[in-house]
């Protein structure tokens, strides 16, 4: 009995001795599912060049990524959007002045069921349908069935960018579902006949079918050209200059070998003359 | 006459049909609750077993998270359900004993009562919100395994109160009685005499509690768990991965939810295992107490 | 003199363990305090922006749009929606099964059943979220040909799997506590067993068997992970009972990280958390009270 709350007492106290240790070196990323990918491919070849260094990895959305850097939980926020003004001061009204760097571009490709015989649509039949205004597709060339619309929730930067980008700010139909990540869309839109979707370039799989947008189908090609009406930069934001562990971990990101990476990844890596900060 | 014994006759066969009928739909829904939990069992059983591997249980993810193992999750797991269990034992304990042994009837006690079930009925996501508000932003303990193991021992600290309680109500008075007509101290006799017996009871309370912890998703998604740490936790204050967590976002938020589908019924089979195995050592337990009770 | 004072420090040290230990058995409550104190702290300020009634009863949850909108009645409804549809599922399967662990199953079977129960019970709540998404979703959706097999029918079925065994294991206490001497009486009577489980069994444990099914309606709202996986996701208010829909829970899960610190963002979802906590602590109190104030009654009263 007496040894039990010895052991009890001695394990509380080395727990506390371990609280006592300052946290090592460590860099914690959180932010958009969009870029989480190129993040994680990244911080993979980081760390076994750099053996030393701890990464740790979040999703969440861009929002959750730029808040935690406002509130100070992160090093690194993953942005698939541009930060907002508003956030900008509540950043700085914090001490945060929040640093913008472009880590490579991505096009938002919106995306339907292989067994949809729609192929292409305009922006403006897009912007319709998240409306909830079209809600069948044979109004859009396809077959007569209900339009499932799903969409990123409101933490993605992605679905900030779809918004400002397609829907021109207008409000998304109520009755969208929706999900919580690229993935989650992909697995959606590969059930079920009925949905149409939007994901990052990088998450297209043999598992659901591009829509060609104005006639103009994504590629990495149309997204620098911008020939792809829905292109974008990725950005990772970090609080002032990147110092120390995390500046080499940007620094490594945008080098050609990061590039490279971004590209496997399906994303476009920068162009020589955008590469770094804006 | 013949009528009426007819007639009554007939009537026993009516009410003796009813009863088949409802015997019969009662029967069914016990089957249909057995089935239940058996069909889910045996579904993640069949798609997980094949990514069970000692690699598995023992590598960190890699590749984006379609190889490797969940070994990080479990070592946070680990943490976070110990963590909270050092929180809501001793806590649970002193409380369980000051209602049982030292409490007049009175409006203190009942305060304490209707305190401790409504903590039992507060929603796992808003002690999510709690741990959020509180530990992380207002203590400044930020996104980690302290305020992960804070809040889920707050969840479990009901439980623990009420199986301590159980366990200490369990103590025969006798004993109570004896000790102090043998002059020995209400404390000394708590301490020594009830606690002791008591305390094969509270640990069953307390292997149910770790259970329940190891199983929450909501109050750990913000307070201390993370998608991918690429090494173990050092201290206290960094985050980790969990495997209620690690399922979660596998399955929803992942790089590439269906290549890794197979690793997500492996992490579901390996929790389930883990949870269930906890509840059946404490159901045995307690049946086993049960039946060794000589008082 | 050496006894009294020994007796007097002896005395102190057992008044001293007993306020302490009483300190902290207050902590509880102290806990539960901070709680709706954060809760409240951290929810009230959405108010300057926006009247208790159109929060409440506001159809537009739009909370990241310029200028936000924060209606939560379509939440409000889909978690209502969700938890009437468990309950239509899991009372009548916890009910039955708690009649027949209580009075008409063998003695190996009881036992065996009731660790089958909580077994169900311990089913942690994100193992079924992902069950229903990744295998009743889809099977919905095939068999009924559905635009989504994530919808309030696969929420209410995985919901169920959760509350029956709070409701059958309070039922089965309910039940047992009944009297021998009213079953006795009843058979006496002439009645057979099932007339006497359905008109003296059940009324005379009526007010257990409520609390059973009130705190099993506790447990179903108060749920997160499993309706963030399967009820769909839209915050609209359904039509039909395979439409999707967003309670409240899943809203405050899903959006919690990114409301940016003290946002009017961040304070509909701690204002949505007090709405959750005030309903699951209503129905916490209404059980507390049927059953202290209706306790069945004795033997004693015979």
């Amino acid at each position: 009995m007496r040894k039990f709350f010895q052991q009890l007492i001695l394990g509380g106290f080395c727990l506390a001795i371990g609280a006592g240790t300052t946290f090592a070196e460590n860099i914690v990323i959180k932010g958009s599912t969009t870029v989480l990918p190129i993040a994680q491919v990244t911080l993979e070849a980081y760390m076994k060049a750099n053996p030393g260094a701890k990464i740790s990895l979040s999703g969440g959305g861009s929002g959750e990524g730029i808040k935690a850097l406002i509130d100070g939980s992160t090093d690194i926020a993953n942005s698939s959007r541009e930060i907002k003004r508003a956030e900008v001061e509540l950043a700085k009204s914090k001490g945060v002045e929040p640093k913008e760097i472009a880590v490579a571009i991505d096009a938002i490709v919106p995306i339907v069921n292989p067994k949809n015989r729609v192929k292409d649509l305009t922006i403006d039949q897009l912007s319709q349908i998240y409306q909830g205004k079209i809600t069948n597709w044979k109004e859009v060339g396809g077959d007569d069935l209900q339009i499932v619309v799903i969409s990123r929730d409101s933490s993605s930067g992605t679905f900030e960018a779809w918004g400002e980008m397609v829907l021109n700010k207008a409000k998304v139909t109520p009755k969208a579902q929706m999900q919580a990540s690229n993935g989650a869309i992909v697995q959606a839109i590969s059930k079920n006949r009925y949905a149409i979707g939007y994901i990052g370039i990088g998450y297209i799989n043999k598992t659901v079918k591009p829509l060609t947008v104005n006639g103009v189908a994504a590629s990495a090609k149309t997204a620098l050209s911008k020939e792809f009406p829905v292109s974008r930069f990725l950005y990772m934001y970090t609080n002032g200059e990147p110092k120390g562990e995390t500046a080499k971990f940007i620094k490594f990101i945008l080098s050609s070998a990061g590039q490279n990476l971004v590209a496997k990844e399906g994303f476009v890596p920068l162009p020589a003359d955008k590469k770094g900060k804006k | 006459m013949n009528e009426k014994i007819l007639h009554s006759a007939m009537n026993m066969k009516w009410r003796y049909f009813k009863q088949k009928l409802f015997f019969g739909a009662v029967r069914l829904s016990a089957l249909v609750i057995t089935v239940a939990l058996l069909g889910i069992l045996a579904y993640i059983l069949a798609n997980g077993f094949r990514a069970i591997t000692w690699e598995f249980l023992t590598q960190p993810p890699t590749d984006s998270m379609t190889k490797g193992g969940i070994m990080p999750a479990i070592v946070g797991t680990l943490y976070l359900t110990v963590g909270a269990i050092l929180v809501a034992l001793p806590l649970g304990v002193v409380s369980a004993i000051f209602l049982t042994e030292y409490a007049k009837q009175g409006a203190l006690i009942r305060i304490i009562r209707i305190g401790v079930n409504c903590l039992a009925g507060v929603p796992s996501v808003v002690f999510g919100l709690f741990g959020l508000g509180f530990f992380v932003v207002f203590l400044k303990f930020g996104s980690s395994i302290l305020a992960g193991a804070l809040t889920l021992g707050i969840l479990i600290l009901p439980t623990i109160i009420g199986a301590a309680e159980e366990a200490l109500k369990a103590v025969p008075q006798t004993f109570r009685e004896a000790s102090l007509a043998l002059g020995v101290s209400k404390w000394n006799t708590i301490f020594r005499i009830v606690l002791p017996s008591a305390l094969p009871g509270i640990l069953t309370g307390a292997i149910l509690g770790v259970g329940r912890a190891a199983g929450e998703t909501a109050p750990i998604m913000f307070t201390a768990a993370a998608f991918f740490t690429a090494v173990l936790p050092k201290s206290i204050f960094d985050e980790v991965m969990a495997l209620p967590y690690h399922i979660y976002v596998l399955a929803t938020a992942g790089t590439h939810i269906e290549e890794t589908r197979p690793l997500q019924y492996g992490t579901v089979l390996v929790l389930i295992a883990l949870v269930l195995g906890i509840d059946l050592i404490a159901i045995i337990m307690r049946s086993m107490l049960r039946r060794n009770k000589r008082w | 003199m050496k006894n009294r004072k020994h007796s007097f420090t002896k005395h102190t040290k057992e008044i001293a363990i007993r306020d302490l230990f009483g300190f902290f058995a207050f902590l509880s409550v102290l806990l539960l305090g901070l709680i709706l104190v954060f809760l409240f702290r951290e929810g009230l300020p959405l108010f300057k922006q926006i009247s208790v009634a159109d929060f409440l009863f506001g159809t537009a949850w739009y909370p990241t749009y310029d200028p936000p909108e924060y209606g939560i009645w379509p939440l409000i409804v889909g978690s209502l929606a969700v938890t009437f549809f468990a309950c239509i599922i899991a009372v009548p399967l916890g009910l039955l099964s708690a009649v027949y662990i209580a009075e008409i199953a063998p003695a190996g079977i009881k036992e065996i059943l009731k660790s089958i129960i909580e077994l169900l019970a311990g089913l942690p709540s994100v193992v079924l979220g992902f069950f229903g998404m990744v295998i009743v979703g889809p099977w919905l959706q095939e068999t009924f040909d559905l635009p989504t097999g994530l919808n309030i029918m696969n929420a209410a079925v995985m919901l169920a799997i959760m509350a029956i065994p709070t409701i059958s294991s309070i039922s089965e206490d309910a039940l047992y506590a009944v009297p021998r001497e009213f079953k006795e009486a009843s058979y006496a009577l002439g009645a057979t067993k099932y007339e006497t489980i359905i008109r003296v069994i059940i009324p005379a444990a009526l007010s257990g068997v409520s609390t059973a099914v009130i705190l099993g309606m506790a447990r179903a709202i108060g749920e997160t992970m499993v309706v963030l996986m399967v009820a769909g996701g839209a915050a609209a208010i359904p039509e039909g009972i395979f439409d999707a829909v967003r309670p409240m829970t899943a809203s405050i899960a899903a959006e919690m990280g990114e409301a940016p610190f003290r946002s009017g963002h961040y304070h509909a979802l701690f204002a949505t958390g007090i709405v959750l906590f005030l309903i699951t602590l209503a129905f916490n109190l209404i059980a507390d009270y049927i059953s202290n104030r209706f306790r069945e009654t004795g033997s004693g009263t015979l």
